[in-house]
């Protein structure tokens, strides 16, 4: 069997994508008075604490220009992520119901659960300009690179999600174990500090860290979006074949993930 | 192969039962590399078959044959471990009616995400959405959610979708089972419908009064392997056969304890021939004795039940001048009644015939096997004669 795209987006499979999301979209806020805007309040109220902690306590940020909005793009690309993936990573099982009594391309409920956290991304990227309209940052040309970053955020996602989810299915443990790599992986990330930081003490750490495809995504995207001092690794490495190994990660991890999800989802029916 | 509509061939699958399912990493470290965490279940043992355009096939079998393991395979929710079906055409399947409804959206809402899951597109059902609210007839409720809908008119909407589904071959699992007698009416006038139309649908059901009348063709699975297939009439008794060999095999386990009980009671033929098993309208002799210290026995009375515990006819010895001194009696009864598992009562009285002395409550059973006469049926065998009207 060999998966065409044309197949993977036929009419059918698209009712059913929308569907699924309007479905979830409806039900999730189901009953509360202010609704989607919670999903606003959220990244928003951990930007406000952040910024206060790092922002005026600690005064990590008083190196970097416009801190506040380098802080408040990195916690919203962070947030997708997060998000993307915790819902992935539940979208298979939760519908286990479903996938006892009736086939339909498995794949279509995780694409759904990382859709939803989309939708969610691009609010919040909306209240991310509307920052940057009030403060004064000039936008620039390499602005307009922005949704390439935003596919590569969407696809990197979406693999870990394709894995997270088949393997939930198998080990129920993988919510948990992937909650604190989470929790690693945010401290990992420069999401709160300014990467000069960790540069000033070890520039080979934060080469490293820049390795990470989260790390070189909210970077980039602060570069083009915020202040070009923000450091990438093409800035701090200049070396463009180094600058391909975040890209190949996410390309690596996107084929593993397909072919791990494909292989599963013969036997989520019996599995679940 | 043009008028092939599903095409098995070899199939078979079985299930990893595992003694406790490795579902934490803990769990699974341990157990990594031994083999002994699960035992194999074979559930279907390669089974092969054609479905043909038109059909409506039947799927019949005993709880634990594997027939919906068969149907969940046919439906693709399972994938098999060897061999291989094809499909011409499109398929939707009810294993279950409305799958994927939600209590919090409105009816029409669910009624656009069970199609999508069905494997309809929105325009698809678009054009099908007035059908369906017309014949669940709930025009007034479709923006209402469906947490307030009485569970009558959920299965009401499910059915609707289900019956505009448009598919080449349908496939249904007891659906019948669900819902009142105005619903299964329903059900049976969509049968007919699709029967006429010569629609193809594949039907697993335990009724077989619905294979006779609706199927043109059934199968009959045993243990994961085909035991039969063809003329429904054919099958189906057979099915009642297999259904009649495990109510035998049970009746040696049953209540009734010879030892415990002073009342004797033996059945047999008219060739004087113990036995247990007979056909509908062979003569039962029962003999039925008793210890020589009950003084007082002026009447007996025989009565045969049925398993379910209905009683079907009774009969005593008063004012028939029955010679009952010798602590023993024998009665003959021909065996008017339909296919089914029986046991006889016995009760011994004095000269009040109201209320009995001795009682055997549950004696013996024997079984009435379903013969191969198509022309009568039902809970008994009346007398009855045909003629022409002219």
């Amino acid at each position: 069997m060999i998966m065409n795209v044309k197949n993977l987006l036929s009419h059918k499979n698209k009712a059913l994508l929308r569907e699924l999301i309007i479905t979830d979209f409806k039900l999730r806020y189901q009953g509360s008075a202010l609704g989607y805007m919670w999903s606003l309040f959220r990244p928003l109220f951990l930007f406000g604490i952040l910024l206060f902690v790092f922002g005026f306590m600690l005064k990590v940020g008083s190196t970097m220009p416009h801190y506040k909005e380098y802080l408040l793009l990195g916690i919203v690309f962070w947030s997708f992520f997060a998000e993307a993936t915790n819902n992935g990573l539940r979208a298979i099982v939760d519908r286990g119901d479903l996938i006892r009594k009736i086939n339909f391309p498995k794949f279509i409920v995780v694409v759904s659960g990382t859709v939803s956290a989309l939708i969610n991304f691009g609010i919040s990227l909306v209240v991310v300009f509307i920052f940057m309209l009030f403060s004064g940052i000039e936008l620039r040309s390499v602005a307009l690179l922005l949704p390439i970053l935003v596919v590569e955020l969407y696809i990197f996602s979406l693999a870990i999600s394709f894995l997270l989810s088949a393997l939930y299915v198998k080990y129920r443990d993988i919510s948990y174990v992937w909650e604190l790599l989470m929790q690693a992986a945010f401290y990992a990330t420069p999401i709160l500090y300014p990467l000069s930081l960790v540069k000033d003490k070890s520039l080979l750490l934060s080469k490293l860290l820049l390795l990470n495809p989260m790390a070189q995504i909210i970077q980039d995207a602060r570069y083009i979006l915020i202040t070009p001092k923000t450091d990438t690794l093409i800035g701090l490495t200049h070396n463009w074949l180094l600058v391909l190994v975040p890209v190949s990660l996410v390309i690596l991890v996107i084929i593993y993930a397909t072919y791990y999800f494909r292989k599963n989802s013969k036997t989520f029916a019996e599995d679940i | 192969m043009d008028d092939v509509a599903i095409s098995v061939k070899h199939i078979s699958k079985s299930f990893k039962l595992p003694y406790e399912k490795n579902t934490s990493l803990k769990k699974a470290v341990i157990n990594f590399g031994s083999n002994k965490g699960y035992e194999m279940q074979h559930v279907l043992k390669g089974i092969s078959f054609d479905i043909k355009k038109g059909e409506f096939f039947g799927i019949v079998g005993r709880n634990g044959s594997g027939k919906s393991t068969l149907l969940k395979l046919l439906a693709g929710i399972y994938t098999p471990n060897a061999g291989h079906i094809q499909t011409y055409g499109t398929l939707t399947p009810f294993i279950e009616l409305g799958v994927g409804f939600n209590p919090e959206l409105t009816g029409r809402e669910n009624v656009f995400l069970n199609g999508a899951l069905l494997g309809f597109s929105r325009k698809e059902m678009e054009t099908k959405y007035d059908d369906i609210v017309e014949f669940a007839e709930l025009s007034r409720f479709m923006d209402q959610k469906l947490k307030n809908y009485s569970s009558g008119m959920q299965v009401r909407l499910a059915f609707s979708i289900a019956i505009r589904a448009q598919s080449d071959v349908l496939i249904l699992d007891e659906v019948l089972a669900v819902g009142d007698e105005a619903f299964q009416q329903k059900c049976i006038d969509i049968f007919e419908k699709y029967k006429s139309e010569k629609k193809t649908v594949v039907l697993v059901t335990h009724d077989m009064g619905t294979v006779r009348r609706f199927c043109s063709r059934a199968m009959l699975i045993q243990g994961g392997e085909m035991v039969a297939i063809g003329e429904p009439n054919e099958v189906a008794s057979k099915y009642s056969k297999l259904n009649m060999e495990k109510i035998v095999g049970d009746m040696e386990s049953d209540v009734y304890d010879k030892k415990t009980n002073d009342i004797k009671v033996t059945l047999s033929n008219l060739k004087n021939k113990e036995l247990k098993e007979f056909s509908v309208g062979e003569t039962l002799c029962v003999e039925v004795s008793w210890p020589n210290s009950y003084t007082d026995v002026k009447n007996i009375g025989i009565a045969i039940i049925k398993n379910s515990g209905e009683y079907v006819f009774g009969a005593n010895t008063f004012k028939k001048s029955i010679d009952l001194s010798s602590s023993s009696v024998k009665y003959d009864v021909s065996l008017s009644l339909g296919p089914g598992k029986y046991y006889i009562s016995v009760g011994l009285f004095n000269n009040d015939p109201s209320t009995n002395t001795h009682i055997l409550g549950k004696g013996p059973s024997f079984i009435i096997t379903p013969g191969v006469d198509y022309s009568q049926g039902g809970l008994c065998r009346l007398e009855h004669s045909w003629k022409n009207s002219k």
